[in-house]
């Protein structure tokens, strides 16, 4: 009917950036640093571990963009530099946890019984107690050190997906496409794995992405308390570290705080429009 | 006589549409119709005819993107559709109160009963709480609630599905409202107590005098209770009338179509095949600009591309056709015939499947530490024998364990006590790697097509899946071919392999459900309610569908399901299962005729015939109450607490199945005493 006056519906492009905008300027984000980390010796003009007392703790200035600091090193390249070390270990740490929580769980609750109820309390005793003093105290027993921090990270970090993922498979495992499998005669690992996981892996996707910047945040803190990496690597946490008494001189600590800011909020934007994108009901509207 | 008065309820014109980002959807299109004072409108049509979205329209509960873009909705001198939001929500509840189709989720799950229905009372400040409490206490009683004044403070979760469905006519008519909207009110219950609630629903038109709006799918509740009834097609009416005149002598194909192709609980077929039409309902973003059911319609002439008005074919009757108008009338034609089917010999009664005294109880979690170990007794001692190339039909209520004993005989569960031997072998404790050989023979086909198959594999992976595990595809090539002649023998079209199951319709997705199940090649096939989630045209198709793989396959059928009339219609043989014992087992023509259990006779009797005529000559057995729990099954016979005839002695003893007449064993101390007393009152 021509008579009946429609409300003028947005373009789709409208809707499109109402909806992953916010996302899509979170992905450009992240590849940008990610290029900045893999480029970053081509895209620095000084060595980042280059001491020059006479330099030291200049303000931001032409040569300097983001000035020096206390032992005259380039904050600019060792933000850039930085990068690499923070982005390499929150991925390493969230996806070796989600992998291995999540197969872990799945085959936990596949199986039921004494293995689901075992593993179930060992998550209980790591969700005990606050996450990053529980990796503080890992680390600190391993010794410093990127990789040991990385290890007591992933202590830390498996059983959130190992829940996840078993709650997820214990909601599929219900379908009656669970059971026409099973009537055809495959076995277990079949099922959970080639039938089960691929319709569970969308919850799973979005808690890595909102990870992946929470991973970079802790290792940030663990490394501002010293834990981290061992100086004069550059790492962001480190730096804040580095600076939080120079109250005068406050680039040293801001700039790197800042690149922290960037990258956890791109990664929230990231997984909160993977929600959106998964989510039917916010979809559709 | 309401006639002379003005109408209840005047709906023109109306149009609901979804506005969404790809275009509005018209669920709703032009829709018209009155309701007097006291009357009751049935609306039939199938899912996606618009029917619910134009209940809703009249409440105003529609959520964005639906709107309402046109026409007008009058209601005792009020437009509802440009009622504003205070003014609405005086006539919702008050005026005109709604009953919905999942009792389940209706009513809110962490309020008492009690303090539900005294709000939804108080809300329009008509009573005050102590007044409201004693009106919540005897509508419940006239609901037929028991124990009114005691469960009116229990919890929705401690009612049955039935006794919530009564809370909630409760709820509706607790503030006298002129006008009910019942949208598929029995639609989640059993035949029984569907029974139950129907007749309440007429005994409250009758006595109270509130007009009903009765929507469903199914045209023998619409004709059991309904003094008219709409049709609706691809958001229009395409029929309106009388249920005599409209379910005897349809005057659209469509309402002729939807008759023909549900079976009837109260006529033998001679031909299991029904009467189907080809296609699916149209897109309903983009309606045909003619007649809408023009592509699907075995009777269109040239003029159908003109869209049809609703226009009088007789007095009280009007219909949306060319062809009626015309004075054409719509015959019933040849069945399709098998090709080739010749009747063959009786085959060699060899049993295919036997199964005695098979149990299987589940334990529950206890309710506290020292409780004692409560078990539902899902299924509990129950002897069948399935021979080759027959249909036995399993059929009982929700919770008989007519599903649990399907995957006991497919051993998707493992049995607590018993006999299961397939073709020969004793399966009963067999491992599933021992099993796995077997299941080239043995295939099930599950009720819901939405959720039995994988979302995340296309049709090609899922049936290519069972051929390469049981090593029947050498290939890639052979195992593409192979699933060529599956989707060619399921009726699918052979570019169905690449796409995944969200891009098919329920009745295609069974399709390809039954596909997978005869991938391996089995000879035979357990069919768990394979057609209770589709619409009746739909359900026909399935249903010829599988008779003609039976005929070219030579398969033999465990087929269960809860809808008699289908069960009649596909089955050799019916075992009648009550909480999870087999109650009566004998052919299908001697149960239908003769039922010699009472349980089998009560079923029958509740379910209802799409004609009003054989509905009023019908002897109605009313069924007592709910069916008790499987934990705690009644002593002696397990039907008792519901019977009718039922006498000391069947407390005490438990009747054994016994052979009553030929091939008839039934579990009953007074085999027959029901079905002739029936007979000598006639």
């Amino acid at each position: 009917m021509s008579d009946i006056a429609l409300p003028a519906i947005a373009s789709a492009r409208t809707r499109w950036l109402r909806r992953y905008g916010l996302a899509a300027f979170g992905a450009a984000v992240i590849l940008a640093w990610v290029l900045a980390a893999i480029f970053a010796p081509w895209l620095t003009r000084y060595d980042p571990n280059l001491v020059d007392v006479a330099m030291r703790l200049r303000p931001p200035s032409a040569s300097n963009w983001l000035g020096t600091d206390a032992l005259g090193r380039d904050v600019a390249t060792r933000v850039i530099h930085g990068a690499r070390v923070s982005l390499t270990v929150g991925m390493v740490v969230v996806l070796v946890g989600a992998l291995f929580g999540t197969l872990l769980g799945a085959a936990a609750a596949y199986a039921r019984g004494w293995a689901e109820e075992g593993l179930m309390r060992l998550t209980d005793l790591v969700f005990c107690f606050p996450p990053i003093i529980l990796a503080m105290a890992i680390a600190a027993a391993l010794g410093i050190g990127t990789v040991n921090t990385v290890i007591a990270m992933l202590v830390v970090w498996w059983p959130k997906f190992a829940r996840l993922s078993r709650s997820l498979v214990i909601s599929q495992r219900s379908m009656e496409y669970v059971e026409a499998a099973q009537s055809i005669g495959f076995g277990p690992a079949h099922i959970l794995l080639r039938q089960i996981i691929p319709n569970a892996v969308g919850p799973l996707v979005v808690l890595v992405t909102l990870d992946l910047g929470n991973a970079i945040l802790v290792f940030a803190g663990l490394s501002f308390l010293g834990l981290g990496t061992v100086p004069p690597t550059p790492e962001w946490g480190s730096m804040v570290g580095e600076g939080r008494e120079l109250v005068q001189q406050w680039w040293v600590a801001t700039f790197p705080g800042l690149a922290i800011l960037t990258v956890v909020m791109a990664f929230n934007f990231m997984g909160d429009g993977f929600r959106d994108w998964l989510d039917p009901h916010a979809r559709r509207r | 006589m309401p006639g002379v008065a003005e109408p209840l309820l005047q709906v023109r014109d109306l149009r609901t549409w979804f506005l969404t980002d790809s275009g509005p959807v018209r669920a709703v299109d032009g829709v018209s119709f009155d309701v007097h004072a006291g009357e009751t409108l049935g609306v039939v049509g199938e899912s996606g005819s618009g029917k619910s979205v134009c209940a809703k329209s009249i409440m105003r509960l529609l959520d964005e993107p639906a709107r309402i873009v046109g026409g007008s909705i009058l209601f005792k001198g009020r437009d509802l559709a440009h009622l504003d939001d205070e003014g609405i929500r005086a006539v919702r509840g008050r005026e005109i109160a709604m009953v919905f189709q999942d009792p389940m989720t209706s009513l809110n799950p962490v309020l008492r009963i009690a303090r539900q229905l005294i709000e939804a009372m108080t809300a329009h400040g008509r009573f005050t709480v102590a007044a409201a409490r004693r009106r919540a206490i005897d509508l419940l009683r006239r609901m037929g609630v028991a124990a009114a004044d005691r469960t009116v403070n229990s919890f929705p979760h401690q009612f049955s599905g039935g006794m919530r469905q009564r809370v909630m006519l409760a709820m509706g008519f607790s503030n006298e409202p002129s006008l009910l909207i019942a949208d598929e009110p029995t639609t989640a219950l059993d035949v029984t107590i569907q029974a139950q609630i129907l007749d309440l629903l007429r005994g409250l038109n009758r006595d109270l005098g509130t007009a009903v709006i009765l929507i469903s799918h199914d045209l023998g509740v619409i004709s059991n209770i309904c003094s008219r009834v709409l049709v609706m097609y691809a958001g229009e009416v395409v029929e309106e009338g009388a249920p005599e005149a409209l379910l005897t002598d349809p005057r659209h194909p469509y309402t002729w179509a939807l008759l023909h192709a549900a079976p009837r609980i109260d006529a033998q077929a001679e031909d299991r095949r029904l009467i189907t039409i080809e296609g699916q309902p149209p897109d309903p973003r983009a309606w045909p600009s003619g007649c809408r059911f023009r592509a699907r319609c075995p009777f269109a002439v040239e003029k159908c591309a003109e869209h049809p008005e609703l226009l009088p074919v007789e007095a009280g009757r009007a219909a949306r056709c060319w062809v009626t108008q015309e004075g054409g009338a719509l015959h019933t034609p040849e069945r399709a015939r098998a090709g080739g089917a010749a009747p063959v010999d009786p085959p060699p009664a060899v049993p295919i499947l036997e199964i005695s005294g098979l149990r299987k109880h589940f334990p529950l979690a206890k309710e506290t530490f020292f409780a004692r170990q409560r078990v539902l007794r899902a299924v509990d001692g129950v002897d069948l024998q399935v021979i080759a190339g027959e249909t036995v039909g399993l059929v009982g209520e929700s919770g008989c364990g007519k599903s649990t004993l399907a995957r006991l005989v497919t051993r998707l569960h493992e049995p607590t006590d018993g006999r299961i031997v397939f073709a020969g072998t004793d399966i009963t404790h067999a491992s599933q790697a021992a099993i796995r050989p077997l299941r080239r023979r043995m295939q099930m086909i599950f009720q819901d097509p939405y959720a039995s198959l994988n979302p995340r594999m296309t049709i090609g992976e899922i049936l290519a899946g069972p051929l390469i595990l049981h090593g029947i595809a050498g290939d890639a090539a052979a195992a593409r071919t192979r699933v060529a002649e599956l989707l060619d023998l399921v009726g699918l079209p052979g570019q169905s392999v690449r796409r995944f199951p969200h891009e098919f319709s329920g009745g295609q997705r069974q399709r390809i459900s039954i596909a997978r199940a005869l991938a391996v090649g089995p000879d035979f096939v357990v069919a768990d309610e394979p057609i209770s989630a589709l619409d009746v045209n739909i359900q026909a198709q399935i249903i010829n569908l599988m008779v003609d793989l039976q005929e070219r396959l030579g398969l033999t059928y465990l087929f269960i399901a809860h809808d008699l009339a289908v069960v009649r219609h596909v089955c050799d043989r019916i075992a009648v299962l009550y909480l999870g014992k087999i109650m009566e087992v004998g052919p299908a023509a001697a149960l239908f005729s003769r039922p010699l259990h009472p349980y089998t006779r009560t079923l029958i009797s509740a379910a209802p015939v799409p004609d009003p005529r054989v509905e009023r000559a019908r002897r109605h057995v009313p069924m007592k109450g709910e069916p008790p729990s499987a934990l705690d099954p009644p002593s002696g016979c397990r039907f008792r607490t519901r019977c009718p005839i039922a006498e000391q002695r069947c407390a005490l003893q438990e009747p054994p199945l016994l052979e009553a007449a030929a091939g008839q064993r039934v579990a009953c101390h007074f085999p027959g005493r029901l079905s002739d007393a029936d007979a000598r009152d006639l």
